[in-house]
């Protein structure tokens, strides 16, 4: 198939997908098709849906594709969904996921010793909101388990994969300049 | 908490916390409230001081640190262990600084006695500002949406419900009424239209309502009889959508929009 016929297959499957699609999901319904060409096609997909400046975009998030609405109409859509913006996590929580997302896979009491201070309650909204996983157990005593981020944590904050945080030292330089 | 609140609303770019009250004692409440835990204290306190953080005066530190916790107690503030910890741990510092050097120690021995707590500040810090940025993040994506769900996804997996699925889950809950040995003394004289009715509303105040707490509402074997009648005129009117999720789930019943 050329990559003009791959194109619009593309997009409607990005579209019906409920999570971000993948290369390779989108390869194994592609059968035969090279995931360079799939890879090229959704590219060129993606520049097309920029440059006619409508109102959707294809993103890349969580390692696959997705196709959302742009930022700047998210007044317009809140008003036709009536909805707010969901809950913030407070601040302690916020803290705790830095905290995982960068030490992950970490320990309760690990993530004390950062902190300085308890954090279950913020680790239990964490998890009701499956921004955070279990990932097992350390093989330490107690076995305390181990906790680290999930696929909805890139979804919510925009990251295609964990390198795309920004590198901790980085902060140190904000902070005490 | 709301002062919590309010600073994060403020500007999410501002990584430092720079909280400017007033110096009053009836202030202390709001502020003590700010702090998430001894670090936060702490980091606030050397701000306030304008004192490097590589080279932390222990002892004015320290002082100024127990005062805060004084305050608390005053204010019958349950203090959370770990700023007594802390606490502790500053005074510990402070009495190592104050022990003079052993002119011969090399190495570890000459270690500065605060470098395990500024590290543990800095550390605090950095995470501080990755929690800003993540904050940040989530606010831009959630401003992009995506379509809404589709009858078809996974968690509301749509098999048309058959009259005697319906039928399966009133007969469950007649028979578990019948073994619960009840005699019917009142005769009501209730109509299925009333029945209609209030199923409507019932619908007009939910999104959708269980079938099988609907029939379990009735009072009575006849109540229940009609009830389902009702369901099933509903549906043949178009004015209903039954859908079980599950074959011998729970059948739930929402309006017909279209």
């Amino acid at each position: 198939m050329s990559i003009d016929e791959l194109k619009p297959i593309i997009e409607a499957l990005i579209y019906v997908s409920e999570e971000p699609i993948t290369l390779k999901q989108l390869a194994a319904i592609l059968e035969g098709e090279s995931t360079d060409d799939i890879q090229v096609a959704v590219e060129q997909l993606s520049a097309e849906f920029n440059s006619r400046g409508g109102g959707l975009e294809v993103r890349q998030l969580a390692g696959g594709y997705r196709i959302t609405t742009r930022p700047e109409l998210s007044e317009y859509v809140r008003r036709y969904l009536k909805s707010q913006p969901s809950a913030r996590l407070s601040l302690a929580a916020l803290e705790t996921l830095a905290v995982i997302a960068y030490k992950q896979p970490i320990t309760i009491p690990e993530i004390l010793e950062i902190r300085g201070v308890t954090s279950t309650s913020a680790i239990k909204t964490l998890l009701d909101r499956r921004l955070i996983v279990a990932r097992g157990h350390k093989p330490v005593v107690g076995r305390p388990m181990l906790y680290g981020t999930s696929k909805e944590f890139l979804i919510h904050f925009g990251l295609n994969d964990l390198s795309e945080l920004l590198n901790l030292e980085d902060f140190e330089d904000l902070m005490t300049s | 908490m709301k002062m919590k609140e309010a600073r994060q609303e403020t500007d999410p770019s501002t990584l430092e916390m720079q909280p400017e009250f007033e110096e009053s004692a009836d202030q202390y409440k709001v502020r003590l409230s700010m702090f998430e835990g001894p670090l936060d204290l702490l980091l606030y306190l050397i701000r306030k001081e304008e004192v490097s953080i590589y080279d932390i005066p222990i002892a004015r530190i320290t002082e100024q640190y127990l005062d805060y916790l004084r305050a608390m107690q005053e204010l019958d503030i349950g203090v959370a262990g770990e700023f007594l910890v802390m606490a502790a741990t500053l005074i510990h510092i402070k009495t190592q600084m104050l022990l003079p050097r052993d002119p011969d120690a090399t190495g570890e021995e000459m270690e500065d006695p605060r470098k395990e707590l500024v590290y543990q500040l800095l550390e605090h810090q950095k995470f501080k500002g990755a929690a800003n940025v993540l904050h940040q993040r989530a606010t831009m994506e959630a401003a992009a949406f995506t379509r809404a769900l589709m009858d078809e996804d996974k968690d509301n997996p749509e098999v048309a419900t058959t009259v005697f699925q319906l039928f399966e889950v009133f007969k469950e809950v007649m028979d578990r009424r019948r073994a619960i040995t009840e005699i019917e003394i009142a005769r009501d004289e209730m109509t299925m239209a009333e029945k209609i009715a209030e199923i409507k509303l019932m619908l007009n105040g939910s999104e959708k309502v269980s079938a099988r707490s609907l029939f379990e509402r009735a009072g009575s074997r006849r109540e229940m009889v009609l009830i389902f009648l009702a369901v099933l005129e509903l549906v043949k009117e178009l004015q209903i959508r039954l859908r079980q999720s599950e074959i011998f789930g729970d059948i739930t019943i929402t309006k017909r929009e279209d």
